[in-house]
């Protein structure tokens, strides 16, 4: 009997070994990947436990932030985030709804999404100068919880104008077709088919800034963030103490703090932030549930 | 009724500095079926999408000369876009149904058109089932109101597409090569119902489909290269086409 016509050749051994080779060299990057995450989760757990408890969460600093809790560092980052989100949401969701669905791509909007672009490269130091040039100083709002949340959203605009942009433009022209060709006005279209069918991307965008706002130290710290404030803060024009900033101050301003306050101080920004992130997802599921106009 | 729904005159349409469509004078009659004919790349969808005016929105769009629908020229300043596009419907290549429930798309037309005390529930389920019944859907779901739209197959997707338009009582319906997406079976039931629909309303079909153009329509026009070549009843134009481009195309020497 003659040799099976299909047996491997020679040549297609080797495809499959380069083939095989190639997969797991992916695969494995890919897998690495997990490492940094699960060591820093890891290592803040492992050296904050001493420090974690209760009272850590709930009570203030004491002697000179070498004991006590981080407490107001959390009520001032939920301040921050909820004031810089509270402004950079709606006006770069509108921007990004302007510029997708009504803009002519003439000169002015080509400099606005260029502004944007360059916006968005801006390191966070230099947003810290201009909050405090133009919101402590120019506008007089002072150092401030209204000028630090400012100066975060002005950082986190472009990245949500951005991306709302690119949620909106992922909507199929053929719906909007649909809609005006029973004579729908473009906001109509826009109300009734195209954010109900981009508002999960919208607010993935949206999402993302959350841990930006939370994790900056730099546009906060001259601009409504405090080393350490005895009080709770009553309104957008008191200082507050913030997380990022908290972690900075323990961990390279003060002496003699113990070494497991750092790591837990991490830890509870971390958490923090993942709990936004949280709500955040659960408000973004029930929206896509209720698509009902 | 006038005797023609919609009549263009020196129509001419720049894609930037492309001239798409070079100067048609053209006319449908009302109550007909009219279609237009011509290899790819010619101008029909652009042309069709002159009469409701929704090339617009795309960059670099000029249009000069006139269309006049019912008396009217609607590039004229006075022209509303939406009322416009309630009179002049159109049904795609691709079919669109909104990504909401059978009963939300075909009520779209009049929740967005008519306040709220002129819609009060047994207007709307009037509607409901007469636009459905008018392009055969009604018996398939009649208990299925409330499925989204785009789990249906194609053919009641396009049917459906249809149907949301007849509730603003539209003079004028443009469909862009309808049943292109759809298999032969498919196509032939849009076939039965665009025969249903004619006389009721004007339809102008762009089609690749030179059978489907003589089966469906009462007149018929070649274009080529952003020129109408010849208009005339779809049998003189099939049977003996006056120019000799015509009868290249029909016979299938090019296209
Ligand atoms: N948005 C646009 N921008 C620039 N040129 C365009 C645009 N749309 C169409 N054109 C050009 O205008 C001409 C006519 O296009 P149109 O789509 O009207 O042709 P058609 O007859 O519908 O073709 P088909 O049978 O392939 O659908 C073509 O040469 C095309 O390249
Ligand atoms: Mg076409």
């Amino acid at each position: 009997m003659n040799a099976s016509p299909f047996a491997t050749s020679a040549r297609t051994a080797t495809n499959r070994r380069v083939e095989s080779v190639g997969k797991t060299v992916l695969a494995g990057v890919t897998a690495l990947l997990i490492l940094p995450l699960t060591a820093i989760l890891g290592l803040l757990v492992i050296r904050g436990a001493p420090a974690l408890s209760m009272e850590f969460l709930l009570e203030a600093p004491t002697a000179g932030m070498t004991a006590g809790g981080v407490f107001p560092a959390i009520v001032g980052t939920l301040w921050l985030v909820g004031v810089s989100l509270a402004v950079s949401a709606p006006v770069g969701i509108m921007a990004g709804i302007y510029l997708n669905e009504y803009a002519k791509a003439n000169w002015l909007t080509r400099m606005v999404n260029l502004a944007i672009v360059n916006l968005a490269g801006v390191p966070s130091i230099v947003h810290a100068l201009f909050g405090v040039g133009v919101f402590v100083l120019f506008l007089g709002l002072g150092t401030s919880i209204l000028s630090a949340s400012l100066t975060l959203a002005i950082m986190t605009l472009p990245v949500i104008i951005a991306s709302t942009k690119e949620a909106l433009a992922a909507v199929p022209m053929a719906f909007r077709e649909a809609c005006w060709t029973l004579g729908a006005t473009r906001w109509q279209t826009i109300r009734h088919v195209v954010l109900p069918n981009s508002i999960s991307g919208i607010l993935t965008g949206v999402i993302l800034q959350v841990s930006r706002a939370a994790g900056e130290t730099a546009p906060i710290m001259f601009t409504g963030a405090a080393f350490y404030l005895p009080f709770l803060p009553q309104s957008v024009q008191d200082q507050c103490m913030a997380l990022s900033m908290h972690l900075f101050t323990v961990s390279t301003q003060v002496p003699n703090v113990p070494e497991a306050i750092p790591y837990a101080t991490a830890l509870v920004l971390l958490s923090v932030v993942l709990l936004v992130n949280m709500f955040a997802i659960a408000f973004r599921t029930y929206l896509r549930r209720n698509r009902k106009w | 009724m006038d005797e023609y729904c919609i009549k263009t005159r020196g129509l001419k349409l720049f894609y930037g500095e492309f001239e798409a469509l070079k100067g048609l004078d053209i006319r449908f009659l009302s109550g007909k079926t009219s279609a237009l004919i011509g290899p790819s790349g010619c101008g029909k969808t652009t042309l069709l999408r002159c009469f409701n005016r929704i090339n617009e929105r795309y960059e670099g769009v000029r249009t000069e000369g006139e269309v006049v629908v019912q008396e009217h020229d609607i590039y004229s300043a006075d022209t509303d876009l939406v009322e416009l596009r309630k009179k002049v419907g159109m049904v795609f290549q691709r079919p669109n149904p909104l990504p909401l429930s059978v009963r939300d798309n075909i009520l779209y037309g009049l929740r967005l058109h008519f306040s709220r005390k002129y819609r009060d529930a047994s207007t709307l389920d009037e509607a409901l089932e007469t636009s459905l019944r008018a392009v055969h859907l009604w018996d398939d779901l009649k208990d299925s109101l409330s499925t989204e739209a785009t789990t249906l197959s194609l053919e009641k997707q396009q049917k459906l597409c249809i149907a949301r338009l007849l509730p603003l009582k539209p003079e004028v319906i443009l469909m862009d090569e309808p049943c292109s997406a759809l298999d032969p079976d498919a196509t032939a039931k849009i076939e039965e119902l665009l025969r249903d629909l004619a006389g009721d309303y004007s339809l102008v079909i762009v089609t690749h489909n030179m059978a489907q153009a003589r089966r469906v329509s009462d007149e018929c026009a070649f274009m080529l290269l952003g020129e109408v070549v010849e208009m005339r009843r779809t049998e003189d134009l099939f049977v003996s086409p006056r120019d000799q481009r015509t009868a290249n195309y029909i016979e299938g020497r090019f296209g």
